[in-house]
């Protein structure tokens, strides 16, 4: 990058970890900089009397005192364009594949490298016409970038918009100019956005779809809506990243954005090795199709992995802008919160609670506060759902980023070590977990799954609820103590628990179990206890029921690909050795 | 290499010495310091500036004064590389300390290593056995997994770990392991029993041993576990060998951490540890794995004591967090005589997934393991409740499961510890355990695996496994 213009070059005054400050530099908050003869990348995130502190993104062992300091003028920001979809990132937007070329296995450092590829052509199809007025944010034009991605082209936000007076079709590079407005603005495939700015749009809309996953404890009892907010916390070992790759895997958003922001190397290597091989079940085509990732993992420098969830969720506003749905798992936003300490604590800030920064509350709402239902300014209507893993430390929900996220998102999903420790899986805990969608999403259940589902829902849940209360009971007194009809509730719970709550991730057929399906089985297990019940009143002992001949298949039946069958068969039994012909 | 020497410290504080003046030194740099004596002490710059330059001594400060002088290296640590390490003990700051001769360095590599890019990794699915069935039926190893044994005071830790090294072995190859041991502020009789005990099996030919005992400087041990994964990463990467890591004890890094971090004054984060210990177990952790297309792998166990047996402790916790599971050792179990008192219900290895089953391990593995946690989980619960109603008032159901879980851990978890199962074995025990239950409640198998392995349908009705191996030593 050339910098000419005087004040942009500073020199090095102190290094300590990834905080560098430097003295004789012209600088604006959170401006990048190229630090030391390598050329490190950083950001500005202070500026105290003459001196300039700034957050490294990269290893600082080597740098001296003295050396150099070039600030770019500008912020950090990512290029938005055909090229990001099946891409694996840094926190700063360096695709790995480009690192692993030039410095090898390991990453090294000071390597510049374009978030998007120079060389690609990518077909451009224009929409505008020469003449036409295009807008701020309007599609001009679109690209397939996928098989099931078309990128729509849009005019960078944050330009004046004005007529047409050039715009071409054919084959381009992200870079060549595809048109040209006539106040001279030339226009081309992508456009940089800065990551700490939100994309605007016109206006936020209320959220009434919900994001289906295909898990059925999270759909049926805690949904979340397209362009709600969610969290997962829980102790190591419960389940976070499961439940986060099996969101990405399975829910029905058109874009994916996954952010592993310091957490395990191999945990990124699973999704990029496993996700070409799985199969979208809506489109048919591999689900890296869909997948943008971005992997800062904890061995990676602090300060790029602060950056990384801006990173992710400005990508995933952009796609938001051309009308689509876009779901964004941020795991974990624990790390992410303790990067900013570590940062704070080297600018040696007056620690919040727990050694966070004050400001903590405030960084973690701005993150969330991007989700959300909107009308883009292009007039379509898109949305990002964020959900974020939150990784309590010693498991305690009382700390402060479970705390502070809890006050913002509307779903919690709990995650429970005990659960895991019994291999209940998902280990969401149904009684403490809640969504505040329920009520805005009963009316598209209704109308697209059946009538009948809220009811189906609330009573289940119902039966969850008694059971908890009957445990305590029981767990005092022994279950023998209680009457028959308690009995033979606490075996409904067990079932509800144990056939439609546990869902097998790695299962090649349950992993993913279809809202209809969903309502089947739940509709299945509610008509059993009914039979239940009944048999009861005819007579039979509570022995009899619960060890009736078909819950065996019945249990088994949500592992076949053809359910229904397996199910109907199962129940046709129970119903026959319960009630007789 | 330019040399710069100042005689201008003003300030010592714990482990940190602080100098004044100097020409620009760089962040990381490698300083030696002479002592009036004569002496010399190694240590690494933490801060620096025009102004004043923080170093951490790493053989501790007795003995400094302000007259001590102070020479920057211009270079940054690095460990003497050779695969003539293999047969060596080391201190812990990669000194010979066996009587040998120097060793002839081929590379010389900084300790801090870089990260691997995720995008090179290869994902581990190599299943390892180790011949105890609480880890290969519940909580297989990988090769290439990252996975500690969190213990406690007085807990056989030590003897778990030896064992897994004697033992492990990926089926269907010859190789073994070889095995770099790390041992961070141990006392000198346990790290005589390590010694012991590899040169008795003659493990230790294939062995790199850092030592850095329990009188040996705290600092030191900051060191320690990043020399040894250097010299892994050297012996995997460059000579294509299985490198089995055995780091402990982590706690005595972590407290070092925590010493450094107070010297310097640092906001503390939970327990006066420092908030980036995160970020540094990180980058000792996330050092094991396997590459693509290179043939050597880094499969690491970290040992560490929980303080107080606390899982929620931040060293543990942290640690559970980078790490790929762990293997939770249990003071109960120890106490009831059960060698290995592995507590498999917290225990975790977050990659067995994909390292068994059918052309891993055998078919019916990932169910079986399934139904043996839930059963066992179960049959726990329920002692909960014998204790408040009493055994008679369990129904016939609930008493197979207490018994269950009695058995489970006297047969099943409990071996010898020198007694080496294979996977076949701790299966088929698995089995028969499970054969103690009602069919019906079997819920987690598939019928088929329930035809082919249960004791019931085996052919030849030779279905018990051998009996009376299991016996304490």
């Amino acid at each position: 990058m050339e910098v000419k213009e005087a004040g942009l070059v500073g020199e090095i005054y102190r290094i300590s970890g990834p905080l560098v400050v430097a003295e004789g530099l012209k600088a604006r908050m959170y401006d990048l900089c190229k630090v030391g003869e390598e050329g490190l990348m950083g950001e500005v995130v202070g500026l105290v009397g003459e001196k300039v502190l700034i957050q490294v993104y990269e290893d600082t062992s080597g740098v001296k005192p003295g050396d150099r300091v070039e600030n770019t003028g500008m912020p950090l920001s990512v290029e938005l364009g055909p090229g990001l979809i099946r891409n694996i990132y840094d926190g700063v937007q360096r695709p790995l594949p480009v690192l692993k070329e030039v410095s090898g296995d390991f990453i090294g450092r000071g390597i510049e490298a374009p978030g998007l590829d120079r060389k690609t052509k990518w077909e451009f199809k224009p929409i505008v016409k020469k003449g036409d007025k295009v807008n701020p944010g309007e599609i001009i034009g679109t690209v397939q970038e996928t098989d099931v991605v078309e990128q729509k082209i849009l005019a960078p936000p944050n330009i004046k918009g004005g007529t047409v007076t050039e715009i071409y079709e054919g084959s381009f590079t992200v870079e060549d100019t595809i048109a040209v407005l006539d106040d001279g603005t030339e226009l081309k495939l992508y456009h940089k956005w800065p990551v700490r700015i939100p994309r605007p749009y016109v206006e936020k809309l209320p959220p009434v779809v919900p994001l289906i996953t295909g898990q059925r404890i999270l759909d049926t009892f805690f949904p979340v809506a397209k362009g709600g907010t969610a969290a997962i916390p829980g102790p190591f070992g419960s389940g976070k990243t499961v439940t986060q790759h099996q969101l990405a895997k399975w829910s029905d958003a058109q874009i994916i954005v996954y952010i592993g922001c310091g957490e395990r190397g191999n945990e990124m290597t699973e999704v990029l090795e496993e996700f070409p091989e799985l199969e979208d079940p809506r489109t048919g085509k591999p689900l890296m199709e869909r997948t943008v990732l971005v992997a800062n993992t904890s061995n990676m420098p602090v300060a790029a992995r602060e950056a990384s969830v801006y990173t992710g969720i400005t990508i995933a506003e952009y796609f938001r802008d051309m009308g689509y749905d876009v779901a964004i798992q941020a795991d974990s936003t624990s790390r992410w919160a303790e990067a900013m300490r570590e940062i704070s604590g080297r600018l040696e800030e007056m620690p919040g609670e727990e050694g966070y920064p004050a400001y903590l509350a405030s960084r973690l709402a701005e993150f969330y506060e991007r989700a959300g239902r909107v009308k883009t300014l292009a007039g379509n209507v898109g949305s990002v759902t964020v959900v974020g893993a939150v990784s309590p430390p010693g498991g305690d929900f009382s700390e402060p980023v479970t705390q502070n996220t809890l006050r913002i998102v509307k779903v919690f999903w709990a995650l429970d070590a005990k659960l895991a420790a019994r291999r209940h899986f998902p280990a969401i805990n149904w009684l403490q977990s809640y969504s505040l969608y329920v009520d805005t999403l009963k009316d598209w259940f209704a109308e697209n799954v059946s009538e009948e589902w809220n009811e189906l829902r609330r009573w289940a849940m119902e039966v969850l609820q008694e059971e908890a209360n009957l445990q305590e009971i029981v767990q005092l007194v022994g279950s023998d103590a209680l009457p028959e009809s308690q009995r033979l509730l606490l075996e409904v719970a067990r079932i509800i628990r144990e056939v439609y709550l546990v869902q097998y991730a790695y299962h090649p057929v349950d992993t993913y179990c279809s809202v209809e399906k969903q309502y089947d089985m739940l509709k299945a297990i509610k008509q059993i206890n009914d039979w239940f019940f009944k048999a009861l009143e005819a007579g039979k002992t509570i022995d009899e029921i619960t060890g009736v001949d078909g819950m065996e298949e019945f249990a088994r039946a949500k592992f076949e690909e053809d359910y229904k069958t397996a199910m109907n068969a199962a129940l046709e039994k129970i119903r026959k050795n319960l009630l007789g012909e | 290499m330019e040399m710069k020497e100042y005689k201008t410290i003003t300030q010592v504080a714990g482990p940190l010495v602080f100098v004044e003046k100097t020409e620009p030194v760089a962040y990381g740099e490698l300083v030696t310091l002479t002592l009036p004596d004569g002496s010399t002490r190694r240590g690494q710059v933490l801060d620096t500036s025009k102004d004043i330059v923080i170093v951490q001594v790493f053989e501790g400060t007795r003995g400094v004064d302000t007259t001590s002088t102070v020479r920057f290296t211009g270079d940054i640590v690095k460990l003497n590389c050779s695969q003539d390490m293999l047969g060596r003990i080391l201190s812990g700051s990669g000194e010979p300390i066996d009587g040998g001769p120097k060793i002839v360095p081929e590379e010389r590599r900084p300790i801090v290593g870089a990260a691997i890019n995720p995008y090179a990794r290869q994902y581990p699915r190599e299943f390892i056995q180790t011949g105890i069935s609480a880890i290969d039926g519940m909580n297989t190893l990988v090769r290439g997994q990252k996975l500690p044994i969190f213990s406690g005071s007085g807990l056989p830790h030590n003897d778990i770990a030896l064992q897994v090294a004697r033992q492990a072995k990926v089926r269907g190859e010859g190789e073994e392991f070889a095995v770099i041991f790390a041992a961070m502020g141990i006392t000198y009789e346990e790290a005589y029993q390590f010694m012991k005990e590899f040169e008795r099996t003659g493990a230790l030919e294939r062995a790199v041993v850092f030592l850095n005992l329990a009188n040996d400087p705290a600092i030191e041990r900051l060191l320690t576990p990043r020399m040894a994964l250097t010299a892994a990463e050297f012996l995997a990467y460059e000579y294509d060998l299985h490198i089995l890591v055995i780091l402990t004890d982590m706690t005595n890094y972590c407290e070092a951490l925590r010493e450094i971090s107070a010297a310097r004054e640092e906001v503390p984060g939970r327990r006066g540890y420092p908030g980036y210990m995160y970020t540094d177990l990180a980058t000792i952790y996330e050092r094991a794995g396997r590459i693509r297309g290179r043939k050597g792998t880094i499969t690491q166990m970290p040992i560490l004591t929980m303080p107080g047996d606390d899982i929620t402790h931040p060293i543990p916790d942290l640690t559970g967090y980078i790490t790929e599971g762990q293997i939770v050792l249990s003071r109960e179990l120890h106490a009831k005589g059960i060698y290995p008192p592995i507590n498999v219900l917290p225990s975790l290895s977050r990659l067995m997934k994909e390292g068994i089953g059918e052309g891993y391990t055998r078919d019916d593995h990932p169910q079986w393991n399934d139904q043996m946690y839930a059963a066992y989980a179960e049959g726990v619960d329920l002692r909960g409740l014998v204790a408040i109603v009493g055994e008679e008032a369990l129904s016939e159901r609930d008493r197979l499961f207490l018994k269950f879980a009695d058995e489970f851990e006297r047969r099943f978890v409990q071996q010898g510890r020198y007694e080496d199962r294979d996977i076949e074995y701790t299966l088929d025990l698995g089995w028969e355990l499970l054969s103690m239950l009602p069919e019906r409640e079997l819920t987690k198998v598939e019928r088929k695996f329930i035809e082919k392995y249960h004791p019931k349908y085996k052919k030849g009705a030779e279905a018990k496994p051998a009996e009376g191996e299991a016996e304490a030593s």
